[in-house]
């Protein structure tokens, strides 16, 4: 062991080199507005401190991989304490920096063990009981959480506010996973289906006084059309060009409702977007002429929440709508060739299905479900501008499905609450929130490229499960 | 004529940019064959690198603008080039042998984190770069109207005719080149006689940095402010003009550089400057609709 303490020295040295290369400039001298000119504010100690960091990190890591554990988790608690503690450093960051490094360091060091752990536990007759019910049952006792979090103690309207969004993610995640995640086309341009959605409510709405649910089928329409409109030239383009091409559409899609002032009235918006209605009554204190309250259809006091629930009922229904037509669309002929599609073309252009109709069927119900969820987020902001429909927001919702483990639709879900909820709970963190998104996504992709659910369910078996049937 | 004359001058200056950066996304696409997002994040470092190195130079008391110029062009590559390496060793090679879509999705991820890095580090604020290099000459005048070339518009273009001279001259004279190409034909065999794999593809990935380190210093130097946004239009653009002259083809990313920036400059200059970025899309879909081997491009065979 002794022996490999020099290497793992170098190489530490090493990272802590590249790494103080790669802060220099940009970490180092901060630039500053002056009036009219620029001066530096210097950040070299704290520099200093994360290449040592940086270097005590590295060390630990090869300690663990190298098969000393002690060792890195005990410099890992002392990272953490030193972060933890009232130290003088010069910027909070830096605590957060010094602290995670030896929390992941420590995980690192144990991860073999929980893993042995765990593979252990399954093992044993009740581990496999638990987890064959855990998969059985997990879905349902979620959807059971979802239909319940409404009456629950805990429902302020922080947390309604963060159940609708996750909701909305996840229907988008969804929609886009029969895209990417059946039909194996990389989709970097699915928020413009998501804005053309939002548009037509939204337009609609405002300027004709269409109500939420005739244009809700409307909108979907309108955005398979673009589907099918941007899709049948393309999809003939392999997988990564296809993926640009996508994203240069979503891109154009944005740049026409930036600059198109007449329809969309450009940068500034559209505002005072009608909200849905339950059976024609409206949600609000006092009704508009000629229009009713629930409170006063249905004869309970006004509150503001109830707004809140129905949205929230709404989108849980639209998304598993969207789920329940996948699952459904899979034992179809169309929904096998999807699959059989993504796996390979060349063999299913030799059995005769035509893999141009067949993509566009799948990018257009996928899109058809984006304009869906865009036209039930214009009637829950109420106020729309193209800065809502910007490349972020599709690279968002295609790391849920990746990192949900492609095809997967419980996996959507976890991926959902995960890259959602936790930095919605941390909104303080501000700009660090898309920094630990940005870096979380090569991790996930570096670690478990197959995604947090790596198992799909087949669609179809020779045998039923169970019957004891090889394979 | 005259307005013609102008918008040319212009068209070509930019056209040098975009296909510098261009030249690093056709490279790694020719080697490894995947679309490295955080190209464009590689250039916008290499402008901020650039403009951190003027301020420092003129701290330092250098008043010469051409010593100026080339101590902060080796800086910027220098420096860049390691982001390139990095991004490379961390993000992609473990990925290599992954399924199809994996490495695309962590360029993705590099590219958020790199933005939120550098807007975390050095704010959010467009920087104003001032001015290195100024005045110019008229070439005539037609109707009233100059036809003015300035001279860092001159410096722009012979510096990307020097970079890319002395990079032709790497790929197809050296050593480092010939490995470069036997990995893009076949990588395995490659290996088997000897060439390093993986270092050749970390090289690919330190040239194509460098040299989107010169398009940000010359982003820089001609629009004079930087900001932490840059990388994705520029890349994208560039990636447009890379598909355009034939993905995999280095003359092709020059001439697909030109023809972007001729097609962003005519559009401004002709119909709407709201709408030229639209353009610049469009060709991409046209392009690869119509010629998806682009200009110079090789056909993919596919094999089964």
């Amino acid at each position: 062991m002794g022996s490999r303490l020099p290497q793992m020295l170098k190489d530490a040295g090493l990272t802590a080199f590249v790494g103080a290369a790669l802060g220099i400039f940009i970490v180092g001298f901060r630039t500053v507005d002056v009036g009219r000119g620029l001066t530096f504010d210097y950040h070299l100690v704290d520099l200093a401190v994360a290449v040592v960091v940086i270097f005590l990190g590295r060390l630990g890591l090869s300690m663990a991989a190298n098969g000393l554990r002690w060792p890195a988790i005990a410099l890992g608690a002392v990272m953490i304490a030193a972060g933890a503690s009232p130290m003088q450093l010069p910027s909070g960051f830096l605590h957060w920096f010094v602290a995670l490094g030896g929390v992941l360091l420590v995980i690192r060091a144990i991860w073999p063990w929980a893993n042995e752990a765990v593979t252990e536990a399954s093992r044993t007759p009740s581990g496999q009981a638990i987890s064959r019910a855990g998969a059985k049952w997990f879905g349902w006792m979620l959807l059971a959480a979802a239909v319940l979090l409404p009456f629950s103690p805990f429902a302020d309207q922080k947390t309604m506010d963060l159940g609708v969004l996750i909701l909305t993610y996840v229907m988008l995640g969804w929609g886009l996973n029969i895209v990417v995640g059946l039909a194996g086309l990389l989709d970097l341009g699915y928020v413009a289906f998501y804005a053309v959605g939002a548009y037509s409510y939204a337009l609609l709405s405002t300027q004709h006084g269409l109500g939420f649910w005739s244009v809700l089928p409307l909108a979907g329409m309108m955005a398979a059309l673009f589907g099918v409109l941007l899709g049948f030239p393309v999809l003939r383009l392999r997988g990564d060009y296809l993926a640009i091409v996508t994203l240069g559409f979503g891109e154009i899609i944005r740049l026409i409702l930036l600059n198109w002032f007449d329809l969309t009235n450009g940068p500034a918006g559209i505002g005072s977007i009608p909200g849905p209605t339950l059976f024609g009554a409206v949600f609000a204190e006092t009704a508009p002429a000629g229009k009713q309250t629930v409170s006063e259809m249905l004869g309970i006091p006004f509150d503001g929440n109830h707004r809140l629930i129905f949205l929230y009922y709404i989108i849980l229904v639209l998304a598993l709508i969207t789920n329940l037509f996948t699952q459904r669309m899979r034992r179809l002929p169309v929904g096998r060739a999807w699959e059989a599609l993504r796996e390979d073309e060349t063999a299913c252009r030799a059995l005769g299905i035509n893999p141009t109709n067949t993509k566009l069927t799948a990018f257009a119900i996928g899109a058809m479900f984006a304009g869906f969820a865009g036209s039930f987020f214009a009637a829950k902001q109420r106020f729309i501008s193209p800065e809502s429909f910007v490349f972020i927001e599709s690279a968002i919702i295609l790391a849920i499905v990746v990192l949900g483990g492609m095809g997967s639709q419980i996996g959507v879900v976890l991926a959902a609450v995960l890259l959602i909820g936790l930095p919605e709970w941390f909104r303080d963190l501000g700009n660090y929130r898309m920094l630990a998104f940005g870096l979380a996504m090569v991790l996930i992709m570096v670690f478990r490229p197959r995604g947090l659910v790596a198992h799909r369910e087949p669609s179809i078996r020779l045998h039923p499960a169970g019957s004891g049937g090889s394979g | 004529m005259a307005y013609f004359t102008q918008q040319l001058i212009n068209a070509i200056t930019l056209g040098a940019i975009y296909g510098l950066i261009a030249i690093g996304y056709t490279m790694v696409y020719g080697i490894i064959g995947m679309i490295n997002f955080a190209h464009g994040e590689v250039f916008m470092i290499g402008a901020f690198i650039s403009l951190i190195g003027f301020m420092i130079c003129s701290m330092l008391g250098i008043g010469s603008a051409p010593v100026a110029i080339l101590l902060v062009l080796l800086l910027a590559m220098a420096f860049s080039a390691v982001y390139g390496w990095s991004i490379e060793r961390t993000a992609y090679r473990p990925l290599r042998g992954s399924f199809r879509l994996a490495p695309l999705i962590s360029a993705i991820g590099v590219s958020i984190a790199l933005q939120n890095y550098v807007q975390l580090a050095q704010g959010a604020r467009p920087k104003p770069g001032g001015q290195i290099v100024s005045g110019g000459f008229t070439l005539f005048a037609d109707d009233g109207f100059d036809v003015r070339v300035t001279w860092l518009q001159i410096i722009i273009v012979v510096v990307t005719i020097v970079l890319m001279a002395g990079f032709t001259w790497l790929i197809s004279r050296t050593s480092l080149g010939r490995q470069q190409r036997a990995c893009e034909q076949d990588m395995k065999m490659a290996s088997l006689l000897g060439v390093n794999v993986d270092r050749t593809i970390s090289l690919t990935f330190v040239l194509g940095a460098a040299l989107a380190a010169v398009a940000g210093m010359l982003f820089l130097m001609y629009y004079g402010v930087v900001d932490f946004f840059i990388g994705f239009l520029a890349g994208i653009k560039a990636f447009t003009a890379a598909v355009l002259g034939g993905i995999g083809s280095l003359p092709g990313a020059m001439l697909g550089g030109l023809l972007i920036g001729l097609i962003e400059v005519f559009w401004a200059g002709y119909f709407s400057s709201e709408y030229k970025d639209v353009a610049a899309f469009a060709i991409l879909v046209l392009v690869l609709i119509f010629r998806p081997t682009g200009l110079l491009g090789k056909p993919e065979i596919e094999k089964v």
